[in-house]
């Protein structure tokens, strides 16, 4: 594991995992995940801005009454990683709801079994 | 959604996985994040991903019948009774090894994988050798993998889909019979469900056992 992982899963209590580290319910999740650590090791933002606003995120879920059991934390973790992204403006909100759709109508447009692209 | 199985376009992935893929697109276009960095991390987490739990289907299939028969009938419904929901719009497909036929998974366009039963496709599954040779030469990729099949054994391989996914019913070994589902889900590799090996003997399993312990 990296030294970012190692960080994470041990300032993150809810982090999914197992004995040897992290778990994912599904494939995004796993990238979601990957896409924090390298932007860590960038030096875009640090481990414990990570830690602290991901905390923040998870409490203010809880707060509103979200049981968290698992299941919701990588719907947190990508929040946060798209606001630390806008919040450092590495990219902006609207950039990334633009490429969302964008990405979706090159899924509808192209034909199955060939690979999607933009 | 349900079943449209119309073949002009492919069903685009939850809101999630979307936003996760426009995310890292930006940025990998601004030269922030290294596609690669992030395919090996994801990689490092191959056998981590999703509930993995072919081999709870394989072991039940061994000892249960009926639930063999909807299995191999309709493996949705006979994969969701066991509590595993997979993902909407993507059918289920078991194929079942015998004395005579040989199965093998491949998808030759792209990567489709049930990896609601199985987790992320390992590396070689992407590659393009393994997916031309699984059609052109089954039998070759089945000598790589250290599998040999008996004598006069058709091969069968599956080309996956986006929509139609294949999972290898794998045989139960020989000296298994008193063995329950719990222990005989142990014999049940990954790569046997994608039918580059065949399932585990119980020989073989003390073996790595011996091996994890040691």
């Amino acid at each position: 594991m990296s030294d970012t992982t190692t960080h994470f899963c041990k300032n993150l209590p809810n982090l999914p995992t197992d004995e040897e580290g992290p778990v994912f319910a599904e494939p995004w999740q796993a990238q979601a995940f990957a896409l924090a650590v390298r932007l860590c090791d960038e030096g875009h933002f640090t481990w414990s801005e990570w830690v602290e606003t991901l905390s923040q995120e998870v409490k203010r879920a809880q707060a509103e009454g979200d049981p968290d059991l698992g299941d919701t934390y990588y719907n947190h973790w990508l929040n946060v990683l798209e606001k630390m992204v806008a919040q450092k403006n590495v990219v902006s909100p609207s950039d990334m709801t633009i490429r969302k759709e964008e990405w979706r109508q090159a899924y509808l447009r192209t034909p199955h079994g060939r690979s999607v692209e933009l | 959604m349900g079943q449209d199985h119309s073949h002009d376009h492919t069903e685009p992935p939850s809101d999630p996985a979307l936003r996760v893929k426009a995310l890292e697109s930006l940025l990998v276009e601004k030269g922030l994040v290294d596609p690669a960095a992030i395919d090996a991390i994801i990689e490092t987490y191959e056998t981590k991903v999703g509930p993995r739990n072919g081999a709870k289907v394989v072991a039940r299939a061994w000892t249960d019948p009926a639930f063999k028969d909807l299995l191999l009938s309709d493996a949705n419904t006979a994969i969701n009774s066991m509590g595993y929901a997979g993902r909407q719009g993507e059918h289920m497909k078991v194929v079942e090894n015998t004395d005579t036929r040989h199965n093998l998974v491949v998808c030759t366009l792209c990567s489709c994988y049930p990896w609601t039963v199985l987790g992320l496709p390992p590396v070689w599954y992407k590659s393009a050798p393994y997916r031309a040779q699984a059609v052109s030469a089954p039998k070759g990729v089945l000598t790589e993998f250290g599998t040999t099949l008996q004598e006069g054994t058709k091969i069968s391989v599956w080309d996956s889909t986006s929509e139609m996914r294949f999972l290898v019913l794998p045989q139960r070994p020989e000296g298994t019979d008193d063995w329950t589902a719990e222990q005989l889900e142990d014999l049940v590799s990954r790569n046997s469900m994608i039918g580059v090996e065949l399932a585990l003997t119980p020989a073989e399993l003390k073996v790595i056992q011996a091996g994890e312990s040691s």
